[in-house]
């Protein structure tokens, strides 16, 4: 379903800030699989989800989408066909918008928008209906402007939105990350959830281990831009945190240098 | 007295239309567009040229409307392709359209005494000239309002609302966020010169010189509008931004007739714009004083 051969990508290059962000970066995915990224702080991590949805373009190597070369095509082309939910819950969604309105938005990912009317009748029932399955009684403030949810509420819808119209690839860039962990909890079952009924081939970035272990098919770690464990199948399962972090120190030679995944 | 109330509102319809088009790019886009203070001057400058010259004056208005438009899609694409400032372009087509104006008109200023206007045949129908503008300003008004209501509630019209809101989030439900700023960018300059072509002919003359500090009476009424008479909803936004057009101008004339030397117009509109802006900083600072009177800490 997703093919990258080889991306790589520099920041500030030819200055003294020269950043390699991603080296020969190569990974295959199936349709229907659901992928956990986990990696240290500056791994490339964004970089990598970043340069998938086009939010920049690669110096090198090729990514292709259901066969598509989607390599120079520009981010809002790719939406198409790709749902994302970012980390920050204030990015998913237009908080002066009403939350049909932002459905509607997201109904019509992919398609040349013309001068009909941007919400017919017909959508709002299907709207209403699939708001009540998050279960927050967001069904019932179809209206109301998304600024005065929650980042939680926030995240649950831009979910909804990212999967409204089937993607051939949903990003999760540490979606639950700004979450208070009983909101994250829900919000990470929701995607699980939207994930199995659609069979969503699916890249999930985390910096939570334990998250990143007990969600998905396939696991891969990056480090310093490259992936360096890829686990998958049954030695995914059984994979515990001090599995996974002993075997990061057997692969990179170092310790494991995120804060935040070991805090928590 | 009644006179000077009854011209202000005739003027102040004509001023919302410019409003209307500000507020888009203002409020709708997120984007100061200096255009403005250009393609007003422009809309006059055309219409001007092409009624004197013989033209039918509805065909000169739509005209000007039409290069209102293009003077908007120049600062788009200064702005999404050559990836300038949205403030910068604004003003180097603003710059540039000072010349261009002069080019159109061929001196700094036209005179449109007994020459026919769009206004002319409601004269005609025995109204006065003040109550003539007015009428046509109402209608022209009505109909952009409506207009507009429909335009921001198609898909192409939520999607430049998305574009101002969240851009980020507009390119990932697969908008095209440069070309939605240079719509909206054209669509507001289009407006702003229309009305320039309005005002110029309800004054009888168009000059070089009527769009400077435009910008400011423009972002005035919309800040007036919208703190007076609300923004519950786009339909009475739209509403508030005509009425804080007219306040606008009735404020004007109170003050002059009071006595302000017409040089100090300026001044003392930047001085309500500058007080207008800031509100919510001052507001930040009496919450505490406020908190603290009634009745101490919590």
């Amino acid at each position: 379903m997703l093919v990258i051969n080889d991306i790589e990508k520099k920041f500030n290059a030819g200055t003294v800030n020269e950043k390699v962000a991603l080296s020969k970066f190569s990974l295959s995915l199936a349709e229907g699989d659901f992928v956990t990224v986990i990696g240290g702080n500056g791994a490339g991590k964004s970089t990598f989800l970043n340069c998938v949805a086009g939010v920049f373009g690669v110096d090198q190597g090729s990514i292709l989408i259901d066969g598509l070369d989607v390599t120079k095509l520009p981010e809002h082309k790719r939406s198409g066909v790709i749902g994302r939910v970012f980390q920050d819950p204030m990015m998913g969604t237009a908080g002066n918008m009403g939350i049909e309105e932002n459905l509607a938005l997201a109904y019509r990912r992919g398609k040349t928008r013309s001068l009909s009317w941007g919400i017919s009748h017909k959508e709002r029932e299907i709207y209403k209906e699939y708001l009540s399955h998050l279960d927050l009684g967001l069904e019932n403030r179809l209206h109301a402007k998304v600024g005065l949810l929650s980042g939680g509420q926030r995240q649950a819808l831009t979910l909804l939105m990212a999967t409204l119209k089937k993607p051939k690839l949903l990003l999760l860039d540490e979606h639950t990350a700004a979450l208070d962990p009983k909101t994250a909890d829900k919000v990470l079952k929701l995607s699980d959830r939207f994930v199995n009924e659609g069979n969503l081939t699916t890249l999930m970035v985390t910096h939570n281990m334990r998250h990143a272990i007990e969600h998905g098919n396939r696991l891969i770690m990056m480090h310093e831009g490259r992936v360096i464990l890829d686990i998958k199948g049954e030695e995914k399962q059984q994979l515990t945190v001090d599995d996974l972090l002993k075997r990061f120190g057997q692969v990179s030679g170092e310790e494991f240098a995120n804060d935040r995944a070991l805090l928590s | 007295m009644f006179e000077i109330i009854l011209g202000a509102i005739s003027l102040g319809l004509l001023w919302a239309v410019m409003t209307i088009g500000v507020y888009i790019t203002y409020r709708i886009l997120d984007i100061a567009d200096l255009t403005v203070e250009g393609s007003i001057a422009m809309g006059a400058a055309i219409a001007a040229f092409s009624i004197f010259n013989g033209m039918n004056p509805f065909i000169a208005t739509g005209l000007a409307f039409v290069g209102g438009m293009l003077a908007g899609l120049v600062t788009g694409i200064l702005h999404t392709k050559l990836k300038i400032p949205a403030l910068l372009a604004g003003i180097l087509t603003m710059i540039a359209l000072y010349s261009v104006n002069l080019r159109i008109m061929g001196k700094a200023n036209l005179s449109l005494l007994r020459i026919d206007t769009v206004f002319t045949p409601l004269e005609q129908l025995g109204l006065s000239s003040t109550n003539a503008v007015m009428l046509f300003g109402f209608i022209s008004v009505m109909a952009i309002i409506g207009l507009l209501y429909w335009f921001f509630g198609t898909e192409i019209g939520c999607a430049i609302r998305a574009t101002g809101d969240n851009p980020q989030m507009a390119r990932a439900q697969g908008i095209n966020t440069n070309n939605m700023i240079i719509l909206g960018l054209v669509i507001s300059n289009g407006l702003v010169a229309l009305s320039g072509s309005l005002i110029a002919q309800s004054q009888s003359f168009a000059d070089i010189q009527m769009g400077i500090g435009s910008i400011v009476i423009g972002l005035a009424s919309v800040i007036i509008g919208e703190v007076i008479f609300g923004t519950r909803n786009f339909f009475n936004c739209l509403i508030s931004l005509v009425l804080g057009a007219i306040t606008y101008r009735i404020i004007i004339a109170l003050v002059l007739k009071m006595g302000m030397p017409a040089n100090d117009l300026k001044l003392f509109t930047a001085i309500t714009v500058a007080i207008a802006l800031s509100l919510p900083v001052f507001k930040s600072y009496l919450r505490p004083l406020k908190k603290s009177m009634n009745g101490g800490a919590r």
